[in-house]
């Protein structure tokens, strides 16, 4: 399971990387999220994989080692809704410099 | 804890964030109600900034902090905990500062100039004032975003096509460096299972030779978004064409911006990589060191071949970011003492130079910036009528712009006798006596590069300001003299004002900057004081 996340995050990072480097402000757009669909996967790696573990834990006393660790969890859920937020604005800004430049060109002109 | 002034060290987050939402309640017809809440509010911040910075003077070399608060109650390294110390204590109130004069400048005109201006301004101060208080990775990452997300709006200020095209690439390059930080707080975490910066640095001299390089990378990670922040070369290439487009008030908020940037390397390089983090102590050092030079000569060359004033004020900002990652490198508490002094005083100076910009360009008759230009490439000067060069009368208002233009570069450029010139000299002092005056010992090599590119970082700044004031306030015969209003002056007056009572009270501050620096280079005793830190409301007993 490991290898399978780790290939699947690296594709996703080395395809935002590609896309975050092309010259359309959609390809841009498209690059951004991919890569913080990586890092969001990322972050949940670091917290260690684990099947069928709950985050929370109950009351009293209780074994921590059949447990997930929730801090990744918590972290994840902040990351993605501040990275939802901002492909959001990014995206308006997007609009607005196509309506005002006429080209989808991230410098605003046709080399 | 039941007095309000415990929780002083929250409220600079609070009450803008209160103001902000209450101001997106009205409509922004009612400009003239939401300016008096903005005024106010930033009012109450400088006396909260004052307020900490008056106690965290209270406090020795290895003593007592400041103010902790740990939010939500929780006990400290498992909540979230805010500290104040001196440095934290004296951003916050640089902030505030620098917030009342960009505001001032900004209800002259700019806040006009689009919706919901005062709303993204306090949310702002919110960013910035959170990711100076706070004492935790991920909240530091929280409150980034917070202020990003309000200067991607201010940026965007006015709105026309150069505005929109620089913010376009500003705000993709920061979401870059967004993933970037989490990444590196998620590596961080990982190894250590700590996101706390007290216990962090706790935890990072225990941490095993097999998991020593994924703790560096992920503070390489970390380290990398916080540089492009600061705008470090190559990193900072962004900076110069944002900072130019955006509208006065708000370029002269950001010049506190690339200071976050500056301000998390030095709390986080010293407090987990200081002396005492075992194998892994001044990690990263050197790439600051040299990564800060870089950028001293990249933004010098910058601000000499700069067409405008405004990239020149960007690359400025770009020299001012280079001398303290360089000064930090060198990793001894003079040279940060004087750094910290370099900090305050080049951050004032280049806002109001910000605010300036405009004046300038208002001065400037329209031809009379082409005509300095093709004077200057082709040498010709002669053919200028001599008519009325006796008797000239220089109205108020351009006798009260050429004299702040000229303190404000004096400061850039570090000249004597302001507090520019004092400050770097207390950078050169302790980089030439590593030991302190008392003890010769050799100096190291890269204290003579560094100096040098100090000094000649000061001589391309005189050079480029001469030379605009050449082409600004001589070239320029305008008939009618440039309508400036008091409110617009005012701020820059303000900002000015405070670099010569620094220049006046340069010994105690410079004192306070020292304790600060010693501090901040032997953080133990700090960092046991936020492990212990003292719960708001203790649990159990009288408590529900």
């Amino acid at each position: 399971m490991e290898l399978i996340v780790a290939i699947g995050i690296g594709v996703l990072c080395s395809c935002g990387t590609y896309l975050l480097m092309r010259p359309r402000t959609f390809q841009v757009i498209i690059g951004l999220s991919l890569l913080s669909y990586a890092v969001n996967l990322f972050i949940f790696g670091m917290g260690r994989l684990r099947m069928n573990a709950a985050p929370v834990i109950d009351h009293g006393t209780v074994d921590p080692a059949v447990y997930t660790d929730p801090v990744p969890q918590a972290l994840v859920l902040t990351a993605i809704v501040i990275g939802f937020a901002m492909t959001a604005l990014f995206l308006v800004v997007l609009l607005a410099a196509r309506g005002v430049t006429g080209t989808d060109h991230v410098d605003g002109r046709e080399r | 804890m039941t007095d309000l002034l415990d929780h002083l060290v929250i409220l600079p987050i609070l009450l803008p964030l209160a103001a902000g939402t209450l101001m997106l309640f009205f409509d922004d017809r009612l400009r003239t109600g939401k300016a008096i809440i903005n005024v106010s509010v930033t009012l109450v911040l400088i006396v909260l900034g004052v307020l900490l910075v008056l106690r965290a003077a209270g406090q020795v070399p290895g003593g007592e902090l400041a103010a902790t608060y740990p939010v939500g109650n929780w006990p400290v390294p498992f909540g979230i905990v805010l500290v104040a110390d001196r440095l934290s204590a004296m951003m916050v109130l640089l902030t505030s500062i620098l917030a009342l004069s960009s505001l001032l400048y900004a209800l002259a005109r700019w806040h006009t100039a689009g919706p919901s201006f005062h709303s993204l301004f306090q949310f702002l101060l919110v960013g910035l004032n959170g990711a100076f208080l706070t004492g935790d990775i991920f909240n530091l990452f929280v409150f980034f975003e917070v202020l990003l997300a309000a200067s991607y709006g201010l940026a965007l200020h006015g709105l026309g096509s150069v505005r929109i095209r620089a913010g376009l690439h500003y705000i993709a390059v920061n979401l870059a460096a967004s993933s970037l930080f989490l990444i590196g707080a998620a590596l961080i975490y990982g190894v250590t299972g700590t996101l706390n910066m007290a216990d962090l640095a706790v935890r990072v001299p225990l941490i095993g030779e097999t998991d020593r390089g994924l703790l560096e990378a992920g503070a390489a990670f970390l380290g990398t978004a916080f540089l492009l922040k600061a705008g470090m070369w190559p990193l900072g290439f962004w900076l110069p064409t944002t900072y130019a487009a955006a509208s006065a008030p708000v370029a002269a908020m950001f010049a506190i911006m690339s200071k976050v940037g500056v301000y998390a390397v030095l709390r986080l390089s010293m407090l987990a990589f200081g002396a005492g983090a075992g194998a892994s102590a001044w990690f990263g050092q050197p790439v600051l060191l040299i990564g800060g030079m870089a950028t001293i000569a990249f933004g010098a060359i910058g601000v000499m071949a700069a067409q405008n004033t405004a990239r020149l004020a960007g690359y400025s900002i770009l020299v001012s970011s280079g001398t303290l990652l360089s000064a930090i490198g060198m990793g001894n508490a003079g040279v940060t003492g004087g750094a910290l002094f370099y900090l305050v005083v080049s951050t004032l100076a280049l806002s109001a130079f910000f605010l300036l910009v405009e004046l300038l360009d208002r001065v400037r008759a329209e031809g009379a910036l082409l005509l300095g230009v093709t004077a200057e490439a082709y040498g010709d000067d002669e053919d200028e009528d001599q008519q009325a060069e006796v008797g000239l009368i220089i109205p108020r208002a351009l006798a009260v712009i050429g004299i702040c233009f000229s303190i404000c570069a004096l400061l850039i450029a570090s000249m004597p006798p302001f507090a520019g010139f004092l400050a770097k000299f207390a950078m050169i002092s302790a980089m030439l006596n590593p030991q302190g005056l008392a003890q010769p010992s050799p100096v190291p090599l890269p204290a003579w590069w560094l100096t040098g590119l100090l000094i000649f970082s000061g001589f391309a700044a005189l050079v480029a300001l001469v030379r605009t004031g050449i082409n600004t306030f001589w070239v320029t015969m305008s008939e009618s003299p440039a309508p400036v209003r008091a409110i617009e002056i005012a701020p820059v007056l303000l900002l000015l004002g405070l670099c010569l009572g620094l220049t006046v009270l340069a010994g105690p501050v410079m004192a306070y900057m020292q304790d600060m620096a010693t501090i901040i280079h032997a953080p133990a005793g700090q960092i046991e004081q936020i492990l212990n830190a003292p719960l708001v409301v203790e649990i159990g007993g009288d408590q529900p």
